[in-house]
């Protein structure tokens, strides 16, 4: 039997101990002497959140599908767990075998989210492996990042040996192969990573140096020794058909936020929203074939005994098979009462007509995202929605009996003024008029309601808006307050509730988001001053965050509220991200004259992601 | 048609809670294959019935639920596939279809039987074995039991129907007790031995006592005259 790293005493004192004592269904043990690779996975928050992620997954999969390497999975310990082995000195653990992360080859880092970064200090710290790449030495794993964070890696660049850039299917073996070769001829480690560096899609973030300007923008970038690559090129999976994907995911014994089959349709997204940083770094959209997706579909379904799959992608109304593919998950689910979550679906009379199947519309909401309240400003961001579609969406969802809906808008998007602002109450106001309407009096059973919530605008590295100025905390919370009063005034504002995202975090993500190395410093000293699950709102600490700011000297706004010079160097363009900067420069011009730009169904734009030959781009020159 | 199952939990998967075992069960029941009913409805779900729940950190070898299928492959059929879906730390003991007028596996249970080891023997006061018996052999033991509604005094005497101290069935100091354990009387193994110890009085530590469930039992007697058979028994 597996023997815990936790013993009794502490797994029934903390909150679900069920997060850390692995054994789950479809987890994979090893023999760890029979091995020559341990990995050990992590994403950086608590299990529940890690365990309902995709990427993860694949991952996993692929790496004990290498039978050199045992692949085993870690979390951030909830802060229960966290402060009891800080007391007791109990480090931290792989939840497969339980064994020291410590004594792993490798710890692989998913960075996905910007709040993140405190954790993953925590995650060094408690492995007892030193914070900084350059105090490591070959008792510590190798540390490497992957994740959408890493096409700006450069705030967290001290803490990382490795990052990967791009999708993980096509270098982790050759990697791995080097590693095994170097640990072999007792290759040093600083050898190594040099030897990595050359690796395509890895970068090794010591192996440069970056020099600033007097006004703190970057001045030069340089390579530390000959024969580095200049820029680094994003990696990426041509066939997403003949690729890794889990046949047989984990199954939590807990409920975790994803609990389903999750079955990613395609990769990327043709539409160019310019605000959107997946739209830009996915590309080209790459479809995984029908005959995948529906053998992929039963084995999932059979080797894990969910109850529920869900579709993947950044837009599944886009996927040219998806009838086909309903059809098919429509007739294996019934007979097996399986549910179908239908995530992403543009709102139309085939979608309606497909949640009129799949879900129990009394109880379901129908979700649009026009991110915009006027056509100006949706034209701005390139979000090909107008109000006409919007509302003839709502019309035959009401006439479909759905009385709910939900809107979600940004806040403090470039050119915004009041009017966009009205524009939000106006459309939730019309909608609501739409339902009444519609739906004649006797058939009504109460209000419709009509959810509107805002985020607000965090400009991201590669997208249009990269050069774009984010707006203060003041700023947001001004918007916000003109959102909820232009609600409060409309003749239908009882069936419109208003939700609005947290200000200060916001901010915080867009400075981490466009940050430099010089941030590097305030992360690691807010870690030490407490600073730990900052995307979890009730352990957010603004104020000690803002202070640690002052103490390093470091200008928060210096990342936020300036807007960048079209030709300033910013601290990610070493990287590739298959869209080049001239297109992403044309793309924020065209916004600021609020001009919209073609889908890749509808025209190439030219964006550079056709040299990679595979996908719409290929698709499209037939 | 019903079946009965029934299954142990030992090691790890003792940290798993009561309805995440229902959860995983009605996963694995998925994966084996078996040709379970659903309720009707716009979202159905497995017809299922467990015994009684088990604590976190407790371990058993006597755990039930009841099921509903359509179809049925012999008990041997079912019970070697739904052990190949299992993880370690439950094992599939036994099943058996249920008779029509027998009653649901969660309304049957009258009794379980424990055995419960201290995590560290050391700390408990000398002769507290020979305490607990005479504890055991009073007429009456009135005592405060902590309900939703608030305090209301009971004699734990009568949930107790049976009480052995010493060596049973390892070596070591262990307890064993037979205890109510229907809807309305469910009485812990944990509340008799604190009960107990704060008599002497002692103060029992967290974490200090392992508990085991041996089997859960049906009463097919009277309520005057027990008779009590593990949920699942041959005539």
């Amino acid at each position: 039997m597996r023997k815990l790293a936790l013993n009794d005493e502490i797994l029934l004192t903390v909150e679900k101990p069920a997060r850390y004592i692995g054994g789950e269904v479809n987890s994979i043990m090893k023999d760890a002497e029979k091995v020559d690779i341990r990995f050990a996975m992590c994403f950086p928050d608590v299990y529940e959140i890690g365990m309902s992620h995709l990427g993860i997954q694949i991952i996993y999969d692929m790496l004990n599908k290498f039978e050199d390497v045992w692949c085993e999975r870690v979390y951030s310990p909830w802060v229960d767990l966290d402060a009891i082995m800080r007391k007791e000195h109990i480090p931290l653990f792989a939840l497969e075998s339980q064994d020291s992360v410590k004594g792993f080859d490798f710890l692989g880092i998913t960075i996905q989210y910007e709040m993140c970064y405190t954790n993953i200090l925590q995650v060094l710290d408690l492995a007892g492996i030193p914070l900084l790449s350059k105090d490591r030495t070959k008792d510590d794993p190798i540390v490497i990042g992957g994740g959408p964070c890493t096409y700006n890696p450069e705030p967290i660049s001290d803490f990382f040996d490795l990052f990967y850039i791009g999708e993980a299917e096509t270098r982790y073996r050759e990697l791995l192969d080097l590693y095994k070769a170097c640990k072999k001829d007792g290759v040093p480690r600083e050898e190594f990573l040099k030897k990595a560096a050359l690796v395509p899609g890895i970068y090794v973030p010591s192996l440069y140096q970056v020099t600033y300007r007097d006004d703190g923008t970057i001045k030069e970038r340089t390579a530390l020794l000959e024969g580095l690559p200049v820029t680094i090129t994003k990696e990426l999976v041509k066939d997403v058909s003949h690729t890794y994907y889990p046949e047989k995911p984990v199954v939590p014994f807990i409920k975790v936020t994803q609990d389903r089959v999750v079955l990613e349709i395609q990769r990327g997204c043709i539409r160019g929203c310019r605000f959107c940083q997946a739209g830009q770094l996915y590309r080209p959209v790459r479809e995984r074939s029908l005959e995948m997706l529906e053998e992929y579909a039963v084995k999932m379904l059979e080797n894990t005994g969910h109850e529920e799959i869900s579709l993947s992608s950044l837009s599944s109304s886009d996927y040219t098979k998806l009838p086909e593919l309903l059809d098919f998950l429509i007739e294996k689910c019934e007979e097996k009462k399986i549910n179908i979550s239908l995530p992403s679906l543009r709102i139309d009379a085939f979608s309606l007509d497909v949640m009129n199947k799949v879900q129990d519309v009394k109880k379901s909401s129908l979700t649009f995202a026009p991110e915009a309240g006027s056509q100006r400003l949706r034209d701005v961001i390139n979000k090909g929605l107008t109000e006409s579609v919007i509302l003839e969406g709502a019309k035959l969802a009401f006439e479909g009996g759905w009385s709910r809906v939900k809107l979600y808008f940004m806040l403090g998007l470039p050119t915004e003024t009041e009017e966009d602002i009205q524009g939000i109450a106006q459309l939730c106001n019309r909608i609501a008029a739409v339902f009444y309407e519609t739906v004649p009096k006797e058939k009504r059973t109460g209000r419709v309601q009509i959810v509107a919530s805002t985020s607000f605008f965090i400009p991201k590295p590669f997208t249009p808006f990269q050069w774009a100025s984010q707006c203060t905390k003041e700023d947001f919370l001004e918007k916000a307050y003109q959102t909820r009063t232009a609600i409060m005034g409309q003749l239908n504002q009882k069936s419109i509730k208003y939700n609005w995202h947290e200000a200060d975090v916001s901010v915080m993500e867009g400075i981490m988001a466009r940050g430099d190395r010089k941030l590097n410093q305030v992360i690691l000293k807010a870690y030490q001053k407490g600073c730990l699950y900052d995307a979890w709102s009730e352990y957010y600490q603004h104020d000690v965050w803002l202070e640690t700011f002052g103490e390093c000297g470091v200008d928060p706004d210096f990342y936020t509220v300036r807007e960048r010079m079209d030709e300033e160097i910013f601290p990610w363009d070493f990287l590739d991200c298959g869209v080049t900067r001239e297109f992403l420069l044309k793309e924020w011009h065209k916004a600021k004259a609020g001009q919209v730009t073609l889908n890749c169904k509808e025209q190439c734009q030219g964006c550079g992601g056709a040299r990679f030959q595979t996908g719409i781009c290929v698709k499209h020159r037939k | 048609m019903r079946i009965r199952i029934k299954f142990a939990k030992y090691g790890a998967v003792k940290f798993i809670g009561h309805l995440d075992v229902m959860r995983y069960f009605q996963k694995a029941i998925r994966r084996a294959g078996i040709d379970v009913a659903y309720s009707a409805g716009f979202s159905p779900h497995q017809i299922m019935s467990f015994a009684a729940p088990l604590s976190v950190g407790h371990t058993s070898e006597g755990e039930y639920f009841d099921i509903e299928v359509n179809s049925f492959t012999g008990i041997k059929d079912l019970i070697g596939r739904l052990q190949s879906v299992m993880v370690e730390g439950i094992r599939i003991l036994d099943a058996k279809v249920l008779d029509d007028g027998e009653g649901n596996a969660m309304a049957s249970v009258a009794a379980a039987s424990y055995l419960v080891t201290f995590r560290n023997e050391d700390i408990l006061p000398k002769g507290w074995q020979d305490g607990l018996i005479d504890f055991y052999k009073k007429e009456r033991i009135p005592i405060i039991k902590k309900t939703k509604k608030g305090e209301k005094e009971i004699d734990l005497k009568e949930s107790i129907y049976e009480l052995k101290a010493g060596p049973q069935k390892t070596s070591g100091t262990e307890v064993y007790l037979l205890l109510n354990a229907s809807s309305g009387g469910n009485i812990k193994p944990s509340f008799v031995l604190e009960s107990f110890f704060q008599t002497i009085p002692f103060t029992l530590p967290p974490f200090a006592l392992m508990i085991h469930r041996l089997e859960t039992y049906q009463n097919i007697g009277t309520e005057e005259e027990r008779r009590l058979v593990p949920l699942i028994w041959e005539k």
